[in-house]
């Protein structure tokens, strides 16, 4: 019973979002908002706890162990307790002071910095895509040039309004990228019915 | 006497005259202009109107969930043609409501509306007046139509109530403030529809081509019959993966994403994070799956756990396999890429939902020497896995990976089943395609569409 019940409990669901998706009468839409939209923040937020105790277990755990590294553990227990507690002292909650100074003053900058680095792998990574080792290596790579002098500022050789950089965009670019939704949609269905029929059930824990 | 009179009268004129004169007095000239403009203003010609739009109807809009009308109309004679003095088009409205309604509330901010407390209908909470015209909207010159879709909550300002009658008219107006107003439209109200037909027509019905497609490849396979899937690198590369991370005693990293547990994409990782624990709890080697979603973090628990269970070794398995990190999007990463740099894992897989994260992750990853595979169904990053990870799941190539990994009939029979419906899909391309080079109406009538 304890598989089977979620098997039922998700083929009926899935049904009746079939069926809500064709039917526009506001009765519909309401249960559509009431199971999809009102649930999952409910069950987020118990599942928020869980996510809390769980970090805290594997924290205290790699500190007692004095695993390697255990160190960045108690400055993550740290920061977890002493958020929390401003949290809790001040009622306002993610507007009291302490809270929104921590939040302007140590998660943004550490948030930003590492979303800085995207731009210095962004140059790794276009070095390596674009070493010219081969016909098609050779054809992305001048493909890339070209569109790129459209949008960088150097001088003569900087052309907004490149045919040819639009028609790279346009229409190789475009028929590769919609083939790949056409694909991942097609995807989506067969998976999406492999879950509610019940084909699929791995991710319930057993083949 | 008189003389004197008439010399003095004649004298102050002269004066004056020659004072005006003398000082320039070119206010005394620009006065007269001034008056004369003011009198042109007051007796300026009315602008001249434009012929009204004709032929306005206005119905219920079909295939929602009511609140809404739609309006249409025919272009007026001085639109495009005629004088070609139509700026714009005006669509006007007013409820028509046989009352008489107790009234409620007349607010003292803004006494112009009245809240209803009833109709003949029974419903109750919106305010509107009877015999008022309100502007709902204004579509440029060479429109004729405008949807006047309202919101489905009684409180706000844009509500529309289903079973109500509403009239309306629209005005056809020049830039010099001309207008003409068609005759004022039957009433019309609006109404929720069971069935959205154009839904059914485009998606329902290739849905249950699809379901029976996929049912029959799933009988046909359970039947025995041989089913030929081409190979994928991504796939085949996941023992190879597994067996290094176990001879260089290190750890494997599985990524889920970003994404809800609600997601598909993160549903298909799900189903290729159970047969990767298998083989992983097979082989006793190490697993990490730091999670950026609570919900996410629970379910894959219980499917590390069951796998762990299938493989035989229910004791290696414990609940800090499986752990959460954060919900916060860059701090994860910071989090995920310092267990790789520190642990030195030898294998990392990214399959789920991916954003800005992918290229920092799969880029340490790569830094850190370790084989990456990846899979995404996320357009825009892709490439970024493409560049930086040895094997990418390319779109749906993702979703077909627990299939591959599985190999059972069932499975596969799906997988088959999307094989022929792609061959399907590019058919009906084809027809789009004719249809479109050579306007053939009945064709182009197919893909019209209003989902």
């Amino acid at each position: 019973m304890k598989r089977q019940l979620p098997i039922i409990i998700i083929f009926i669901l899935g049904v009746f979002m079939v069926f809500q998706y064709h039917i526009p009468h506001e009765t519909s839409e309401f249960f559509y908002e009431f199971i999809a939209l009102d649930w999952p923040p409910i069950i987020g937020m118990f599942a928020l706890t869980l996510g809390i105790i769980s970090l805290v277990r594997v924290s205290i755990t790699r500190v007692r162990q004095r695993q390697d590294n255990w160190q960045y553990s108690i400055v993550t227990l740290v920061a977890l307790t002493t958020i929390m507690a401003a949290g809790f002292i001040d009622t306002r909650g993610a507007d009291a002071p302490p809270v929104r100074w921590m939040f302007d003053n140590m998660i943004i900058p550490v948030s930003s910095t590492m979303f800085s680095l995207l731009a210095f792998f962004i140059a790794s990574a276009a070095y390596r895509a674009f070493r010219a080792r081969s016909v098609l290596a050779t054809i992305l790579l001048v493909s890339a040039v070209i569109v790129m002098l459209r949008f960088f500022p150097l001088g003569p050789l900087t052309d907004p309004e490149s045919e040819l950089s639009r028609w790279i965009l346009t229409v190789p670019n475009l028929a590769a990228k919609r083939a790949i939704i056409i694909g991942v949609g097609l995807g989506i269905v067969s998976t999406a019915l492999k879950v509610v029929l019940g084909i699929e059930r791995s991710f319930l824990g057993r083949d | 006497m008189a003389t004197r009179r008439h010399f003095f009268i004649g004298s102050v004129i002269a004066a004056c005259l020659s004072w005006a004169l003398l000082t320039g007095t070119p206010a005394s000239y620009a006065q007269e202009p001034s008056d004369s403009t003011a009198v042109d203003t007051t007796t300026a010609p009315a602008p001249i109107p434009p012929a009204p739009p004709s032929n306005v109807q206005a119905t219920d809009t079909p295939n929602d969930n009511g609140h809404a009308i739609g309006v249409v109309w025919d272009l007026s004679a001085d639109d495009i043609r005629g004088r070609n003095n139509v700026l714009m088009y005006e669509v006007l409205r007013t409820p028509k409501m046989e009352g008489p309604f107790p009234v409620d509330e007349v607010p003292a901010d803004d006494p112009s509306y009245r809240i209803f407390a009833s109709n003949a209908y029974g419903e109750a909470g919106w305010r509107f007046t009877s015999g008022e015209w309100d502007t709902v909207g204004q579509v440029p010159s060479g429109a004729t139509s405008l949807e006047n879709r309202g919101g489905k909550i009684r409180d706000s300002r844009d509500f529309i109530p289903d079973y109500v009658d509403f009239q309306y008219r629209v005005i056809a107006v020049t830039a010099e403030g001309g207008r003409a107003s068609s005759p004022t439209t039957p009433p019309v109200h609006s109404r929720g529809h069971l069935f959205h037909l154009d839904r059914i027509l485009h998606i329902g019905f290739p849905a249950v081509l699809y379901t029976v497609l996929i049912l029959g490849f799933i009988g046909a396979a359970q039947r025995g019959r041989k089913l030929y899937i081409r190979p994928l690198a991504g796939i085949d590369a996941v023992d190879e993966a597994i067996g290094r991370a176990t001879e260089m005693n290190r750890p494997i990293l599985y990524v889920l994403g970003l994404g809800a547990a609600d997601e598909i994409a993160t549903i298909a990782s799900f189903s290729i994070l159970s047969r990767v624990a298998k083989k992983v709890a097979e082989h006793r080697t190490e697993l990490l799956v730091p999670c950026y979603d609570a919900v996410v973090m629970s379910v894959a628990q219980e499917t590390v756990k069951q796998a762990y269970l299938d493989a035989g070794r229910p004791d290696d398995y414990n609940e800090d396999i499986v752990y959460f990190v954060t919900q916060d999007q860059f701090p994860y990463v910071a989090a995920v890429n310092g267990t790789m740099l520190r642990r030195q894992t030898a294998t990392n897989f990214y399959l789920g939902v991916f954003y800005a994260e992918s290229l920092i992750l799969a880029e340490t990853g790569s830094l850190a020497g370790s084989i990456q595979i990846s899979g995404t169904d996320r357009v825009t990053q892709i490439p970024f896995f493409v560049v930086a990870c040895d094997y990418t799941l390319i779109g749906e190539e993702l979703y077909a990976a627990s299939a591959y990994l599985g190999r059972e009939p069932k499975l596969l029979g799906t997988l088959k089943a999307q094989d022929w419906f792609k061959v399907c899909l590019l058919a009906v391309l084809g027809l789009g395609v004719v249809g479109a080079a050579f306007n053939v109406d009945w064709i182009l009538a197919i893909f019209r569409m209003s989902l």
